[in-house]
């Protein structure tokens, strides 16, 4: 069912949301967390798609921001507020709000999205474009309990990666971190086999890719050493090389979604390490709420001493 | 008090084995040998803030034995698949089929194709399956067969060396209980069942769990006679369930409903399964174990123990069993067992629009049989939390509908300030926990009808695991294999809980078998009229799933 309202506020969207719910006879609903999207018009439909294919895992209120730029001074005045409500089967499980803001409001948006956050629940702001520089000091940014970003959707990534570390708050997490998930667990995997010391390593990939870096990053910290960045064709990230006393652990992935992984006086055999979809990334950041320290140690690359390793 | 049971003899046949402890230089040779890591090498890939980072299992392989039966299709091969399809499996990990087939590995490898395509509850992802189709092995062969157990042997170490599962093997029995002696006395024969150094060899066994106490102890001693007693896990599929587990997160996490959970507050608790099938083709396995032994033994007092037991100590297999185990030898039964049990067959109905058969019609049951295919039994627990308030378990075929529920009753509220009109439509208040299907809680409560006059009626609450996390829960059979490779045994019952609950069945059993005939009941129904009377006499009544 869906709902459109124009030049509206916060407390008519509201009215609209009870009103849309009692309609499709749900009244009671269990949704887990606010997700409020922050994003432009021509990006808003792949993102409304990935989010309402995650929320099938994570029932939850959609709050889609969109700025709309005015072109004449006159327009940039005029500051209105339009909203489209939908529930029911419109909305994969949960609801979404689309908000298009137009002039000043544009610049006040927090204060649109703070009456719709649902109570006590998490929130989570998911810019897939044009993050602002902190994250966490934007309002819309420090309304929620975790912050994404993409550093696939930057001019400069690994610019960009700097300045995430200067601004990193407990909170900020980033789809490029999120996309390294099955790199990462195969390789624990791989050290859990070969259960040696690790004195050499080296991450091949595509150049400039922000999700390498973080995964060079990330063995750095944790291994102790210096990992060797090797660019390659692409794509994204095509093998990790980890060099031991007995020889070399290898995962190496030159295309497609099957890879390779050599241990020393092993066989080799294939993984399935397939690049995932944004919904399936989006499904994997809600799953854990609380700041991502790992997040942190890897954008900073450094040894992790701050965090202490109990078990 | 555990008793002691025989410990595995030393190993004869153990040629890859290191002889000490300190055999921390690995040598690069093939077959290659699990490494024994130095004591305080941990992985510095893992850190346990970083919890993105799945449970994967070790380096391990899973041997199915009865590969070709229902179980092992329907669930087992597709579970595998989807803990594949999820990340779960160790890179080399391998399947090995044992089945009295004329198969090659090819052909094992199609029928594990087609029941995942059939039954998976994940995509079907063509690079996963190479992953996973790499490592299948099948060997053909009866159980009595030693050259089909070497054949074993040999594809269990050929996969040590070519997939480098490193020893790790979980051995699954989906065979019928005759057989289980048979398989676990082949696999001690052929040197299977011992573990090189630093690695494991596990059984996996499937209920029934003997048929009373006698013939369950037999069994343990026969199981553990050739694996370790706690490299035994017992499946029972309904603790794999999320809301089971959810049961001690509910009761633990939480302070609102522990304070309330006695017998203060607490009238009686129901547990139900139903199921809406008949035995199907089963008449063979099921008649002479009936109802009671096939699910009341197992899963409802498994489920009664997590809901009437004492905070564990910690999340840990050794304190769950510890406060399972004062549970289960806290029942005490009914004094006057012929009053306060009740059992049933369904007769001929017609159930949901379909003319069925009765349980003495079926194919393969004998016509005087007194099995029983519903029973209904009271059990109080004797501590200081519940005495006083009764436990009724019950469970059968041909009910109205296929549900599985725990209901904890509360006591009326012990004054009203409204008069009695007011509160003629209020029932008792509850907490239902649904297992199965639709799992979720429900609470029910009285609340004022709107409008002038007062009038409280009651309604319910609910939480549904599909509506807060839809989709994501995985299989009961993913979670069991799993954890079986992890090693970590929270979710499987002891076999001293085995034996407990066998002594509180027994006498029930004893007193059926030589009194009476189980009451009849229409297919359909939920359940002959004597239930109905056994709790009118405590003045209560069954509640309607």
């Amino acid at each position: 069912m869906k709902i459109d309202l124009t030049d509206t506020t916060a407390s008519k969207i509201n009215k609209a949301l009870v009103q849309g719910r009692r309609a499709i006879g749900t009244p009671a609903v269990g949704m887990v967390l606010t997700m409020v999207i922050v994003t432009d018009e021509e990006n808003a439909y792949d993102a409304i798609k990935a989010a309402e294919e995650a929320s099938h895992e994570h029932p939850s209120r959609t709050l889609v921001v969109i700025k709309r730029h005015a072109r004449t001074p006159r327009d940039r005045t005029n500051s209105h507020l339009d909203a489209e409500v939908r529930v029911g089967a419109d909305a994969g499980t949960g609801e979404t709000v689309i908000l298009r803001t137009y002039g000043e409001v544009s610049d006040h948006a927090d204060s649109v999205v703070l009456p719709l956050l649902l109570p006590d629940a998490p929130v989570v702001v998911w810019w897939p474009v044009d993050a602002p520089e902190n994250p966490a000091k934007d309002p819309l940014g420090a309304l929620a309990q975790r912050r994404i970003t993409d550093l696939y959707a930057v001019e400069n990534p690994l610019q960009v990666l700097d300045s995430r570390i200067r601004t990193y708050a407990p909170g900020d997490t980033d789809l490029a971190w999120t996309r390294l998930t099955p790199w990462r667990s195969m390789l624990a995997a791989a050290l859990d086999q070969a259960r040696v010391k690790v004195i050499s390593a080296a991450v091949e990939a595509e150049e400039e890719n922000p999700a390498a870096e973080l995964l060079a990053r990330w063995l750095e910290a944790r291994l102790g050493v210096t990992v060797d960045r090797v660019v390659t064709a692409g794509p994204v990230v095509t093998a990790v090389r980890l060099g031991t006393e007995n020889g070399e652990i290898v995962i190496d992935r030159p295309e497609g979604p099957l890879a390779t992984l050599s241990l020393p006086g092993q066989p080799s055999r294939t993984l399935a390490l397939k690049v995932r979809t944004t919904s399936e990334l989006i499904a994997e950041e809600l799953r854990r709420l609380d700041a991502d320290e790992m997040y942190a140690v890897a954008l900073r690359g450094e040894a992790t001493e701050e965090i202490p390793a109990h078990v | 008090m555990s008793e002691e049971l025989p410990e595995t003899t030393a190993p004869e046949t153990a040629e890859t084995e290191e002889t000490g402890p300190e055999a921390t230089k690995p040598e690069a040779t093939l077959p290659v040998v699990p490494v024994l890591p130095a004591a305080d090498w941990s992985n510095p890939l893992r850190h346990p803030q970083d919890r993105r980072l799945p449970r994967i299992a070790g380096p391990s392989g899973l041997v199915i034995f009865g590969v070709t039966g229902d179980l092992s299709r329907k669930k087992l091969m597709p579970a595998v698949y989807d803990l594949a399809n999820r990340g779960m499996l160790p890179p080399g990990f391998s399947l090995v089929g044992f089945a009295r087939r004329d198969w090659e590995d090819q052909d094992f490898a199609q029928v594990v194709h087609d029941s995942v395509r059939e039954h998976a509850r994940t995509p079907f992802r063509e690079e996963v399956w190479q992953q996973l189709a790499e490592g299948m092995r099948f060997i053909p062969g009866d159980f009595d067969d030693d050259t089909a157990f070497k054949q074993l042997r040999s594809a269990v170490d050929e996969l040590d060396a070519s997939r480098g599962t490193g020893g790790n093997y979980a051995f699954y029995l989906s065979v019928p209980p005759k057989f289980f002696p048979k398989v676990v006395r082949q696999l001690k024969k052929h040197g299977l069942a011992n573990a090189p150094e630093g690695s494991w060899r596990r059984a996996v066994i499937e209920k029934p769990f003997g048929r009373d106490l006698k013939s369950a102890r037999e069994l343990n001693a026969l199981v553990h006679d050739v694996f370790e007693p706690d490299q035994v896990f017992r499946i029972d599929h309904y603790l794999g369930k999320e809301t089971v587990q959810n049961i001690l997160a509910l009761r633990f996490a939480n302070q609102m409903y522990e304070p309330i959970w006695n017998r203060s507050y607490v009238d009686h608790v129901q547990i139900t399964m139903a199921e809406d099938i008949g035995i199907g083709g089963r008449a063979g396995y099921y008649d002479g174990i009936g109802a009671a032994r096939d699910v009341i033994q197992n899963h409802l007092l498994q489920l009664m123990a997590l809901t009437a037991m004492e905070e564990p100590a910690a999340f840990d297999a050794e304190s769950l069993l510890m406060e399972k185990l004062k549970v289960l030898k806290a029942v005490k039964l009914p004094e006057d067992i012929g009053a306060h049990t009740v059992r049933g067959q369904y007769a001929q109905a017609w159930q949901g629009g379909e003319r069925v058969r009765g349980y003495l019609d079926e194919d393969g049951t004998d016509p005087s049989s007194t099995t029983d295919t519903y029973a209904a039994i009271k059990l109080n627990v004797d501590n200081r939390r519940w005495a006083g308030v009764p436990f009724y378990l019950r469970t059968g075929k041909r009910l109205g509908r296929r549900v599985t529920e725990i209901a904890v009753v509360f006591q009326r509220a012990p004054h009203s300030p409204f008069d009695s009109t007011a509160t003629e439509e209020l029932g008792q208040n509850a907490i239902v926990i649904r297992v199965q299907p639709d799992e979720g809680m429900t609470v029910r409560f009285g609340s004022k009808v709107p409008g002038t006059s007062m009038e409280i009626r009651d309604v319910t609450m609910d939480f549904a695991y599909g509506e807060s996390f839809t989709e994501s829960s995985p299989e009961a059979y993913e979670r069991l294999i799993l954890d079986v490779l992890l090693g970590d045994a929270n979710l499987f019952p002891r076999h001293q809980e085995v034996e407990e609950s066998w002594k509180i069945l027994d006498p029930i059993e004893e007193h059926w078998a030589n009194h009476g005939r189980p009451a009849q009941y229409a297919s359909g129904s939920w359940g002959p009229e004597e239930a109905d009377e056994m709790l009118a006499r405590d003045g209560r009544s069954w509640r309607r799933p």
